[in-house]
C-alpha cells in the first residue's frame, strides 16, 4: 500500500503572515507561529505536519511565494 | 505503519513546488496578502514554463505594481501614467519577435489610461494586457476607483459610493470585449487556489494567443486591497468573494472562435 506524505518549507524571512495558506489548507497543517520573524510578521509554519499530502494549494495561494512545498510516495508493506 | 520523518520527504528530488527563478529574491514591497503578488509569481511561472524569459518584454504601470521591474527578471520599460498600451505598442511593432506586456491596475487602466487602452484594444495591437481590478486607488491612500463598488466606502466616499452623484462601476473588460481588436478576453481572480489555477490556465493563453498575432489578449484580475479596504487579508479574501464577484463575474468573455 502507498500513501503520499507532503511537507512545506516556509521562507520565514520572506513570510508576511497573511494568513492565506492557513484558510486554503484542506488538511489544517498550517498555523501562524507565535514568534516574529525580522519585520515583525507572524510566519507560517507546519502545525501538524503528519496530516500534510503534498497538494501545493498553500504553495500556489502564497502572494509572496515564500512557500517549497514536498511530496513522496511512502510504501509500505503492511500484512 | 512506520513514522516518516520529515528529512525523508524534505529532499531535492521530491520537490513538487518552489519559488520560480524569473521572479527575483527582492522581497516584494506589497502589503501582505496582496493579489498583485500573486500575479506577478503567476505571470513569471508561466514565463519560466514557456521558456520565453529572453523573449518578453513587460511594461510597468503607475500604481502599486510601479516597481514590477525589480520582481519580474524580464526586461522591463516604466511606462507614464496609463499609457503603458501606448509604449506597448511601440515596442511590439519595432520588436515583433518579443512577447510584449502590460501590466496596470484600475487607476491606470481604467481611469487615466482609458483612451490609450480603448485605442489599443480597437487597433488590435498584438500585446497582452493584465489589468489588476481592486476597487481602489490602493497606492495613494484608497481614494474611489471607477471600478468602486456601488456603496463601497473609500478615503473619498466616506458615506459610500453614490451613483447620483459619482456614477456607476466601470467594467472595463466587457467594454474592450465588444471591439473587434480584441482576440481573448477573460476575468480571473487569485484569492483562492482553485482561482489561481484557473488564472495561470488564463495567462498561458494570453502569452499563447500573442503568437499568434491577432490581436489583444486582456486578461482582468479581480483582486483585493487589504489596505484600501481596510480589512485583514483572511475577511478582505471573504468580502471579495461576497461582493466583489457578483458585479464582477468571472469567466472568458471572449473567445478565440478559430
Amino acid at each position: 500500500m502507498a500513501k503520499v506524505k507532503g511537507a512545506i518549507v516556509v521562507d520565514t524571512e520572506r513570510c508576511k503572515g497573511c494568513e492565506l495558506c492557513v484558510i486554503s489548507c484542506p488538511t489544517q497543517v498550517i498555523a501562524m507561529s507565535r514568534k516574529v520573524n525580522s519585520k515583525g510578521y507572524h510566519y507560517a509554519y507546519m502545525e501538524n505536519p503528519d496530516a500534510c499530502n503534498g497538494c501545493t494549494n498553500c504553495a500556489i495561494v502564497c502572494p509572496d511565494g515564500v512557500i517549497t512545498v514536498y511530496r513522496k510516495k511512502i510504501v509500505t508493506t503492511e500484512v | 505503519m512506520a513514522e516518516v520523518d520529515l528529512k525523508d520527504i524534505i529532499a531535492e528530488e521530491n520537490v513538487v513546488y518552489k519559488k520560480t527563478k524569473v521572479l527575483t529574491d527582492k522581497p516584494m514591497h506589497y502589503c501582505p496578502g496582496c493579489g498583485h503578488s500573486t500575479l506577478h509569481r503567476i505571470i513569471a511561472e508561466v514565463i519560466e514554463e514557456m521558456g520565453i524569459q529572453d523573449k518578453t518584454i513587460g511594461i510597468a504601470p503607475v500604481g502599486c505594481a510601479v516597481f514590477m521591474y525589480d520582481y519580474i527578471d524580464v526586461d522591463s520599460q516604466e511606462a507614464a501614467h496609463g499609457r503603458a498600451p501606448a509604449l506597448a505598442t511601440a515596442i511590439k511593432r519595432l520588436l515583433p519577435d518579443r512577447y510584449v506586456f502590460t501590466y496596470q491596475g484600475d487607476g491606470d487602466l481604467a481611469a487615466i489610461g482609458t483612451a490609450e487602452t480603448i485605442h489599443a484594444c480597437n487597433r488590435g495591437e498584438n500585446i497582452t494586457m493584465f489589468f489588476v481590478n481592486n476597487g481602489i486607488y490602493g497606492m495613494t491612500g484608497g481614494q474611489m476607483a471607477p471600478t468602486t463598488l456601488e456603496g463601497m466606502r473609500t478615503s473619498t466616499t466616506p458615506y459610500g459610493r453614490d451613483y447620483h452623484l459619482m456614477g456607476h462601476p466601470i467594467k472595463i473588460t466587457d467594454l474592450v470585449a465588444q471591439l473587434p481588436g480584441t482576440y481573448y478576453v477573460t476575468r480571473q481572480a487569485v484569492h483562492t487556489a482553485n482561482y489561481v489555477r484557473k488564472t495561470k490556465k488564463a495567462v498561458r493563453k494570453a502569452f499563447e494567443y500573442q503568437a499568434r498575432g491577432k490581436g489583444v489578449s486582456f486578461v482582468e484580475v479581480v483582486s483585493n486591497c487589504n489596505s484600501g479596504w481596510k480589512m485583514p487579508p483572511v475577511q478582505a479574501v471573504k468580502w471579495l468573494d461576497e461582493n466583489m464577484l457578483p458585479y464582477y463575474p468571472l469567466g472568458d468573455i471572449k473567445v478565440p472562435q478559430d
